[in-house]
């Protein structure tokens, strides 16, 4: 009976009795499901548009804010470094499609899959031995990016906003809306969902794939630079980040591999399930289900909606 | 059958012509040696039975295979393969045996699709879908309007392709193809699968087409009926080689053609 009272019961009650803390819970909550959703994007991206599952991701968020704090750190002007470092993720994608997966085409996804693998290691290679493997501090002053907080009374208490979760958050946004745009209105984009259907039809009236792989690894590439330059804001910018990275799978099981709300929605979602499974239900665990309890929500979901929140519905005709 | 058919093959250009072409799979040999052309302004059939090479020679045509002997002519250019990308860009566009469509795309979209190659302006417009790219985009709109109307499928137009019935796909995808403006138009098996009514009105658009736009059409087809009203040339393929080619009065009289194709019962 305790026990049941401590689940279903106490963590309401408390909810009820210190709402400032509620809505500080959620707004955490919603800032981490932010950048989780950002990493996912990049996930869907390249997944929509070459089937493959990029496992590099992660890094090449690492990769991102590690090339800019290097260059930073070895006198490029901020801005300046940013130009570069946007340069040297395309050259990455060229890189990735020339090297990659022009000579793979047509070969199995598992195949791809490794291949991802391989560059996984590569980057974290190319990264330690040319800006170091010790973290570093994002230079997100000298970008620009407003520091301290804003509070806001409020029932009582106050809720707390960090000015660069605000920024982070408005970044995102603008972001995302581009992304949906630019993927529903254009000739690119169409080309885009155009290769994701069909690769024959796609180059039948005369796509080129090779262009539209770039164009996605591309993307995918500032996607990871935003990221990284925000996470890499809040805590600091280092190889371990790539954990994190690992923490898109449940977000994209929960918003589908192909859906770009999709992986916005479920990133909230796992980001703000997260804080506050944390906060009200972590003590009855003995703290620490952050970790987990992501995985877990990705688990139960899988049982009733295996697409995914916004996936295609996969029918068969037989 | 169609007079001025007639006259147009005595004087037309060759616009696409194979000479030699062999191609194989590991040990298989799918297409042995065969050459023939494609005049400016024809119908040409291609037929022979199951296997016979038909849709390799078209992937030959529109550069998905590279065949390992043999020139393809084009428009007066010689080269040893085609690229995908150079058979669009040159004027090549082509339907599916089993259509392929963006399955996930509207009607709309599908056909938008193929104004690809026409649309131009560049990514940093297209990203804000302003300026010139948004004039852009509203003039092609109108044109795929145009053949939208054409095919009789306005209703369709905001459909998800994969959702419509199959006569309806086939639709969509002759569009998606004459939104390229092409030269030369390949069709895998057009009236596959189709029902009586359905095979008279894709036979209607393919005559018109030809005849309007004045587009060259390459088209395979299993339905004898169909294949000898269309076209104004045939040629027969059977076990990767070429064993006849001619108006489909003398193919039907070729003693090859009834043996390999014809007259044997199944």
């Amino acid at each position: 009976m305790d026990l049941l009272y401590k689940i279903f019961a106490d963590p309401f009650i408390q909810m009820g009795h210190a709402p400032d803390l509620l809505l500080q819970t959620l707004w955490e909550g919603l800032v981490g499901g932010m950048l989780y959703a950002l990493i996912a994007l990049g996930f869907v991206l390249i997944f929509k548009a070459s089937g493959v599952f990029n496992f590099a991701q992660g890094i090449m968020v690492v990769f991102a804010a590690l090339t800019l704090v290097g260059l930073h750190a070895k006198g490029v002007p901020a801005f300046l470094a940013l130009g570069l470092t946007i340069g040297v993720m395309f050259v990455l994608a060229v890189a990735v499609e020339r090297l990659v997966l022009r000579p793979l085409v047509n070969q199995p996804d598992i195949i791809l899959f490794m291949a991802t693998f391989g560059l996984t290691y590569f980057l974290i290679g190319l990264g330690e031995l040319v800006f170091g493997g010790d973290p570093k501090v994002m230079i997100a002053s000298e970008l620009y990016l407003p520091k301290g907080a804003i509070d806001w009374k409020v029932f009582g208490g106050f809720v707390s906003f960090q000015k660069i979760d605000i920024a982070a958050a408005v970044i995102a946004s603008v972001m995302v809306a581009t992304l949906a745009v630019f993927f529903q209105k254009t000739r690119i984009g169409r080309a885009l969902r155009a290769v994701a259907d069909s690769h024959k039809a796609a180059l039948s009236v005369g796509i080129s794939l090779n262009q539209i792989w770039v164009v996605v690894w591309f993307t995918a590439g500032i996607v990871a630079l935003a990221t990284g330059i925000m996470w890499g804001a809040r805590s600091n910018v280092s190889f371990a980040l790539e954990i994190i990275a690992l923490k898109a799978l449940p977000v994209l099981i929960l918003g589908g591999f192909t859906s770009i709300p999709g992986a916005i929605v479920g990133g909230l979602i796992i980001g703000i399930g997260e804080k506050i499974g944390e906060f009200y239900w972590g003590p009855l665990f003995g703290s620490g289900i952050e970790s987990w309890l992501a995985y877990m929500i990705a688990l139960v979901f899988l049982l009733f909606r295996p697409q995914g929140l916004f996936g295609e519905r996969i029918i068969e005709r037989i | 059958m169609r007079a001025p058919a007639d006259l147009k093959i005595a004087a037309g250009d060759v616009l696409l012509a194979v000479e030699n072409v062999s191609l194989s799979f590991g040990g298989v040999k799918a297409i042995r040696d065969i050459s023939f052309d494609i005049r400016k302004g024809e119908i040409r059939a291609i037929i022979g039975p199951n296997g016979a090479g038909k849709t390799s020679m078209l992937n030959v045509i529109n550069g998905f295979y590279t065949p390992q002997q043999g020139r393809i002519t084009f428009k007066g250019k010689t080269r040893a393969k085609m690229r995908p990308h150079d058979a669009a860009a040159g004027g090549i566009a082509r339907t599916f045996q089993n259509v392929a469509l963006f399955r996930g795309m509207t009607a709309l979209d599908n056909i938008m699709a193929g104004r690809t190659l026409c649309m131009k302006r560049g990514l940093f417009w297209q990203a804000l879908r302003f300026g010139p790219a948004m004039k852009e985009e509203v003039e092609h709109r109108r044109y795929v309007e145009e053949i939208i109307d054409f095919l009789h499928i306005q209703h369709i137009r905001k459909t998800q392709v994969g959702r419509l019935p199959y006569g309806l796909q086939k639709r969509v995808e002759l569009g998606r193809a004459l939104a390229m403006e092409p030269d030369l138009l390949l069709l895998d098996e057009p009236m596959a699968g189709m029902n009586l009514e359905e095979k008279e009105d894709m036979s209607r658009f393919i005559l018109d087409v030809n005849q309007h736009f004045g587009t060259t059409i390459a088209l395979i087809e299993h339905d004898m009926g169909v294949v000898m009203d269309l076209s104004d040339r045939v040629v027969v393929l059977d076990y990767g080689r070429k064993i006849a080619d001619g108006t489909p009065d003398e193919v039907k009289r070729n003693q090859d053609v009834i043996d390999a194709y014809l007259g044997v019962a199944h």
